[in-house]
């Protein structure tokens, strides 16, 4: 039942969600909002990403073929979710254990929150594109494929201004950190290669000293 | 109790599901054998496909007569014998090697039946003749009474109703008449050249064409000549080596490939010489190389090259343009020309072409709307790329490729989409052998001709009720009977469900039907997205013509309306907040 706290949680994360919609037009002020005047939610970050995810299954499956012929043989839904929330886990990570080490104000959850934040331009624009590409021939593809880039450059240059904004940042700063965090993720990727490797070569060799054992014993 | 006879009852269900899916799919695995005819998908997936072409016979020398006609010559013309005592003459220093030859021509006499081995045999023991001797000019292997075709010959041409085939390794050409659909006849054998020539013999004869008149060329490789005769083999002219500054004075001029227009103008691929054709006027004069291949070097190999030393430099492999394997003049006076020993890289980033079509100009006029250039295999595994060494074209402007390095026949239509691939190495009827030095081919019609230089044979193949539908239905394209060729594509469909062309091809007939919704349908299923945008430019126009109202009064709806919601509520909220009306 619609308790009144329930509905005051609802109109928050309402209040909270529309607020990306500010971000998107306003990113300085916005994200500075964000996390000082605490008008950002969690739960609006989550439903961006969920709505950023969606838009993405949706693109597979309802964009023409005149635009992106798909193998489907080859498409791994899971993967495929992957490769959004994967980058995603790596740079709110690898930016936060850099900046938090270099007086960056924001906290890891603040991070996450703000990137999510960002990706709003992203549904936003590849939803109604789905229905463009269904009404474009191959020599009008240039439309779908400007406004597509678009979609992406204003989610990466929004995720920069935003880091500058929670971590209060200078323009200069910010810039080296953005790079900073690039190189943290590949070092993140480099340990986690190393270390499923090490682990699978650990375990193999407890198997095959079990598997001894038991032509030794039996 | 129950509880656990019941998850015994799932485990054995299980467990049988198990065991039925193992079993049916190693039953898969072993039916999935691959297929004599293939195309690829839009994918390039590999789809098996019906056979589009049948082997009518594979004839070698036995079956063509060619020893009959051998002896009949002997007996007849006494002019072979001198051809003999000359071939004497010029190897006299070398008398051993006349009797090994006359030895090897006794022991093919007495074992002639089995026509690749005494080949073989032969070309060991010339070879031995040969080795101590380079100074001799003339084959020291030519048998030009051999009743085999040497297992050098390395071309056939059509002409009408016969085939001649240029019996290289023994300096003669053999003219084969073909007598019936399944006959095919040796009907003369040509060892010289009537008129008044200084050498009046061939040597090494590796490509002859006819032109339009009946006039015969012939690349005479070892003479460093092309020959002009007219019908009866009367000497008319010959083109030599060039005279042109840019090539090295040293070099001998080895014509290997030729191709005539209807000027008589010749286009020659020479041996050692990669700055394209050489380009000889009807009047004997060379007037220069056209069609070069663009040269492919990799921007990294450009910087290595720059930072080398002199001596570094000679080691790295440098940037010339690749030879020619073959020459095709096709009905309109296009050539077709293709090379070999291309690299896998080169043909897949598109930067080298297996095949070209080259106008007067030299300029590479093929179209290559296909997903995949036409170049052969896609999947080239360990064995790298097809080595394109014949090409030929049929009137429709579809083009078939040979590929000696599979052994494999690829026919492309005319927008470079691969029709259907066939063929492969082995010894059943319809493969080539492996090992084998050239394979050449040629069509009649739409009957195809290979000359398998291994089996010393001339395999033939002519279009199934399959392949000869996909001719017919872009011939009726062609010709403007879309009605027709929709209804042969639809029949060629139900024959290969796989086949993205017929699909295709009944998605243009509709077109052209203005069907463009059904057309659609069709080109969605294969992804064809040029034709399916061209459809779907006429679908919409229709669409937006005949709903222009509806058009209208949604956007209305959409942009207006809001608007004077707007305006009446900001009115509402005047009035409500005016002054007069407060008390």
């Amino acid at each position: 039942m619609l308790t009144s706290a329930r509905i005051e949680s609802l109109r928050k994360f309402w209040k909270s969600f529309k607020f990306a919609f500010y971000c998107a037009t306003h990113p300085l002020d916005g994200y500075w909002d964000l996390t000082h005047e605490k008008r950002g939610t969690y739960a609006a970050a989550n439903a961006i990403l969920l709505l950023t995810i969606l838009s993405r299954i949706l693109k597979l499956q309802f964009t023409s073929f005149v635009i992106d012929p798909i193998y489907y043989p080859d498409i791994n839904i899971f993967l495929y979710i992957a490769s959004i929330v994967f980058p995603l886990a790596l740079w709110v990570v690898g930016n936060w254990a850099l900046t938090t080490l270099f007086d960056g104000k924001g906290r890891l959850g603040q991070v996450y929150m703000a990137t999510c934040y960002c990706m709003l331009p992203y549904p936003l624009i590849q939803i109604p594109l789905i229905f463009l590409s269904n009404v474009v021939t191959t020599e009008e593809r240039q439309f779908y494929d400007v406004l597509s880039v678009v979609s992406l450059v204003w989610v990466l240059l929004w995720i920069v201004l935003a880091m500058g904004q929670i971590h209060e940042y200078s323009v200069g700063k910010n810039f080296v950190f953005t790079i900073g965090s690039l190189f943290a993720m590949l070092i993140i990727v480099f340990i986690l290669l190393l270390f499923f490797s090490m682990i699978s070569q650990g375990i193999a060799y407890f198997i095959s000293v079990g598997k001894e054992l038991a032509y030794r014993l039996s | 109790m129950k509880n656990i006879s019941a998850k015994r009852l799932i485990k054995r269900i299980s467990a049988f599901a198990a065991s039925m899916v193992i079993l049916l799919g190693s039953s898969l695995v072993a039916n999935a054998e691959a297929k004599y005819t293939y195309s690829y998908d839009y994918w390039g997936d590999v789809q098996d496909s019906p056979d589009a072409y049948e082997v009518i016979g594979v004839f070698d020398c036995q079956d063509l007569g060619l020893p009959e006609l051998v002896e009949k010559l002997l007996s007849n013309v006494e002019e072979p014998v001198e051809e003999e005592g000359e071939a004497e003459e010029e190897a006299e220093a070398e008398e051993e090697a006349a009797e090994e030859e006359a030895e090897a021509e006794a022991e093919e006499e007495a074992s002639s039946e089995e026509g690749g081995a005494s080949g073989e045999g032969e070309a060991s023991e010339g070879g031995e003749a040969t080795e101590g001797e380079t100074t001799v000019k003339k084959n020291q292997k030519a048998d030009l009474h051999s009743p085999n075709i040497s297992n050098t010959s390395n071309a056939i041409t059509v002409v009408g109703n016969y085939i001649y085939i240029c019996d290289t390794g023994n300096n003669r050409i053999i003219k084969v008449e073909r007598v019936g659909r399944e006959q095919f006849k040796a009907v003369d054998i040509i060892y010289k050249i009537n008129g008044d020539v200084k050498d009046n013999t061939f040597d090494n004869p590796t490509d002859l064409q006819v032109d339009e008149d009946g006039n015969i060329y012939v690349a005479d490789n070892g003479n460093g000549r092309v020959l002009k005769m007219d019908s009866n083999w009367n000497y008319l002219m010959e083109f030599g080596k060039p005279d042109d500054s840019t090539l090295e004075e040293k070099m001998d001029f080895a014509p290997n490939k030729i191709a005539v227009d209807t000027a008589g103008r010749i286009y020659c691929v020479a041996d050692n010489m990669n700055k394209g054709l050489l380009k000889y006027e009807a009047d004997g004069q060379f007037s220069g190389f056209v069609g070069a291949t663009p040269v492919v070097y990799k921007f990294w190999d450009y910087i290595q090259k720059r930072f080398a030393t002199q001596a570094q430099r000679e080691k790295l492999v440098s940037f010339v343009p690749t030879e020619y394997s073959n020459l095709y003049m096709d009905h309109d006076g296009f050539i077709y020309a293709c090379s070999c020993n291309l690299k896998e890289e080169d043909l897949k980033s598109k930067s080298a072409q297996a095949v070209r079509r080259l106008n007067l100009m030299g300029n590479d006029i093929l179209i290559r709307n296909g997903e995949f250039p036409p170049y052969g295999d896609i999947y080239m595994g360990n064995g790298g790329p097809s080595q394109i060494v014949d090409v030929t074209a049929f009137d429709n402007d579809s083009y078939v490729l040979m590929d000696k390095n599979r052994g494999r026949i690829f026919t492309y239509d005319d927008q470079g989409r691969l029709l259907f691939a066939f063929g492969g190495k082995g010894n059943e009827k319809g493969y080539f052998k492996d090992g084998a030095q050239f394979l050449s081919l040629d069509h009649m019609g739409y009957d195809l001709i290979v000359m398998d230089s291994s089996s010393l044979s001339l395999t033939v193949f002519t279009p199934t009720e399959y392949g000869s539908m996909i001719f017919q239905a872009m011939d009726q394209f062609d010709a403007g009977e879309y009605v027709q060729s929709g209804e042969t594509w639809q029949k060629i469909m139900d024959l290969n469900g796989n086949y993205d062309l017929a699909y295709i091809g009944v998605g243009r007939a509709l077109l052209r039907q203005e069907k463009y919704k059904e057309a659609m349908k069709y080109f969605e299923l294969k992804y064809d997205d040029d034709n399916y945008s061209k459809a779907f430019k006429q679908y919409r126009k229709e669409w937006v013509e005949k709903h222009i109202l509806a058009i209208f009064i949604v956007a209305f709806g959409v942009l207006i309306v809001p608007m004077i919601i707007s305006k009446i509520g900001k009115i509402k909220y005047e009035i409500d907040t005016a002054d007069i009306f407060k008390f």
